[in-house]
């Protein structure tokens, strides 16, 4: 496999601030790439050093089999969506859409083709004339992937392209960029710290933590299969407990505080566990209430509510049991006919191996 | 009544700044050399005079000479200094500033007198127009300053990224995007040092060579009783002339303001 981008112990300092220490990354072409990450961890630091708004400091950065140090930003096959989206404000709509199109040797009938075309790919066909100061945050977002667009670059980056806008917009544009992107099939890497976005629009996601790669998969393994605490954190809601790890030939077994002994089938155990004592994560939805008159064929342990937060569809219980440290979270599905328990209600939790993330300790 | 005093305060504040500026045009349409009410009629013969005195038309050809001058270059500092203000800060930012925008405080009677002991002391050159040019740009900077750092600092940084990511050079980024965003500011900062520097005495009377500047000949015009008609009537036209002035450039900071989608804060009018 061949990277599109591909970047090599890539170090950045300002000053003596030390923002991206040692970056190791490969970007396929055509891939739906996620920078993620608290804020402050690098993400925009990473995006521009590509983009060539900022030098690397160590390392190196390749866009295409070619080296990209001493190439400016006007010459890297990249274009960029930016957070305030940088509208040109003394410039038509069409006049921003054309801008990159200045310096290319197309007739003026060939610009104002592809112009159309890009502002009907955004869904803006017909607002070419429209001063720009004249739209609404998602028309301006719009803008600013037709503007990037239009010159058909090998990469998009886009910086929190969707933080701007309300919850509905937001969930709205997710889809469409989505949609361009297959329809377009540039690499977008998009950087975002809404982990719920990157999980739904990407094709792989690195987390990253005080600039460095935390863990780098795709959504679905980066979810079930978490590397370690602070990305089990990041990503979706995890409870933690403790557990003392035991190797008995080739079979590992795990005893959590609290809940007992279970032996974990192989495709749990992470590569290079070690006997002793680790950190277990388990999601909200792989534990279960079990309500009366309900029957389990899994292992269950007695509990009691101490918080409930009812969503609807769905109502997290915050349960306490004995010798757990601290309350785990469950999440239950509203089915009919289950009931909402009350806080102090005594209740019997449902768990087994499969609930089971083994992180290190 | 609630507010009566301020309002009669007010008044008398207005009274007291504008009703010396009223009495000009008053007296250069009034018919008599002595310049006493009562007023003796209506006539336009000073302003005739304005039109045939061909010392007054030397020192209005200086003074407007210096002022576009001034304005030009005053201005041209101006955009080098609000930019670099306005981008990262770099090492002694914060001092450079300061020394930049301290002729606005200088008394400038300092400024004259020590500009000309350096200009004829020191370097022994000849006083001429230039020597008034360098130092109206020399106040009127920091003026430049003030209005074009507001224009600069109201500009998203990433406006000028996007025109580079879009294959723009640095040069071509600035002329195509941060110029036409920026030209109300200069268009008020041209016009502002244009009138600070034709009503300019004192710096102008100090190193004035042998034309007068229009400021320096008017107080020369002075000693004759006679001509003071005359310098009315110069005034009327002084006076409308720096208002129209002011009120276009104040126009072009709240454009420039409007156009960034700014709110206005402040400003010299
Ligand atoms: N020009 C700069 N000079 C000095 N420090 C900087 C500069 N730009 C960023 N930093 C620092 O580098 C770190 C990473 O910044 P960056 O903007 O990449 O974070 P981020 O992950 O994009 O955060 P956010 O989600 O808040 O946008 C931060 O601590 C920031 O203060
Ligand atoms: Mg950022």
């Amino acid at each position: 496999m061949t990277a599109l981008i591909s970047l090599r112990g890539v170090q950045k300092y300002y000053g003596t601030y030390h923002a991206l220490r040692g970056i190791d990354l490969d970007i396929k072409a055509g891939e739906f790439f996620s920078l993620l990450g608290p804020s402050g961890c690098g993400k925009t630091t990473l995006l521009r050093t590509i983009a060539g708004f900022e030098g690397l400091s160590d390392g190196t950065l390749k866009i295409d089999g070619k080296d990209m140090s001493g190439v400016p930003a006007n010459l890297r096959p990249t274009n960029m969506v930016f957070q305030s989206y940088a509208i040109f404000p003394h410039l038509s709509v069409a006049e921003n859409v054309a801008f990159g199109l200045r310096k290319s040797s197309m007739s003026k009938k060939e610009k104002s083709a592809a112009v159309k075309e890009a502002l009907d790919m955004v869904g803006l066909g017909g607002f070419g004339g429209r001063a720009s100061h004249a739209l609404s945050g998602g028309q301006r977002q719009r803008v600013a992937l037709a503007r990037a667009l239009i010159l058909k670059p090998k990469v998009l980056l886009l910086d929190e392209p969707l933080s701007a806008l309300d919850k509905k917009m937001r969930e709205q544009m997710q889809v469409e960029l989505i949609r361009l992107q297959r329809q377009v099939g540039i690499t977008f890497i998009l950087v975002t710290h809404d982990q719920e976005e990157a999980l739904v629009m990407s094709d792989r996601i690195a987390v990253m933590f005080e600039g460095e790669i935390g863990q780098m998969d795709d959504p679905e393994t980066l979810y079930r299969a978490p590397n370690s605490r602070r990305v089990a954190e990041f990503i979706g809601k995890m409870n933690f407990l403790t557990g003392v790890v035991t190797t008995d030939g080739g079979t590992v077994s795990v005893d959590v505080a609290g809940l007992g002994r279970a032996e974990l089938p192989a495709s749990q155990v992470p590569q290079g566990t070690v006997p002793g004592k680790v950190s277990i994560g388990i999601r909200p939805e792989t534990l279960a209430i079990l309500f009366d008159g309900e029957t389990t064929q899994r292992r269950v342990v007695d509990a009691t509510v101490s918080e409930v937060v009812y969503y609807g569809d769905m109502t997290y219980y915050d349960v306490r049991i004995a010798g757990v440290e601290s309350a785990l979270t469950i999440s239950m599905k509203n089915l009919i006919g289950r009931p909402v328990l009350d806080v102090g209600a005594k209740t019997k939790v449902i768990w087994d191996e499969r609930s089971l993330v083994l992180l290190p300790a | 009544m609630k507010g009566s005093g301020l309002k009669i305060y007010a008044i008398a504040y207005l009274l007291f700044l504008y009703a010396p500026i009223l009495l000009l045009p008053i007296f250069a349409f009034n018919d008599g050399t002595i310049i006493a009410f009562p007023l003796q009629g209506f006539t336009t013969k000073w302003f005739g005079e304005l039109w045939t005195n061909k010392a007054l038309h030397d020192a209005v050809g200086n003074s407007l000479f210096i002022a576009m001058m001034t304005a030009i270059f005053a201005t041209l500092l101006g955009v080098c200094a609000a930019r670099a203000g306005a981008m990262a800060s770099f090492p002694g930012k914060k001092g450079i500033t300061g020394f930049i925008m301290l002729p606005l405080v200088l008394p400038e009677i300092i400024v004259a007198v020590s500009l000309l002991i350096v200009l004829r002391q020191v370097l022994d050159m000849q006083l001429s127009n230039w020597t008034i040019i360098m130092a109206h740009v020399l106040i009127c900077t920091p003026f430049s300053i003030a209005i074009l750092n507001g224009a600069f600092q109201n500009i998203d940084p990433a406006l000028e990224e996007a025109a580079l990511d879009l294959g723009e050079t640095r040069w071509s980024a600035f002329r195509l995007v941060i110029l036409p965003l920026v030209v109300p500011g200069i268009i008020s900062s041209m016009l502002i040092s244009f009138t600070i520097s034709l009503d300019e005495f004192i710096i102008a009377f100090f190193l004035t060579g042998s034309n007068p500047t229009m400021p320096v000949y008017i107080w020369g015009l002075l000693r004759f009783p006679a001509s003071l008609p005359v310098v009315m009537a110069l005034g009327t036209l002084l006076v409308t002339l720096s208002i129209v002035l002011l009120a276009t450039a104040e126009y072009f900071r709240r454009r420039g303001l409007a156009r960034a989608g700014i709110k206005d804060s402040g400003g010299f009018l």
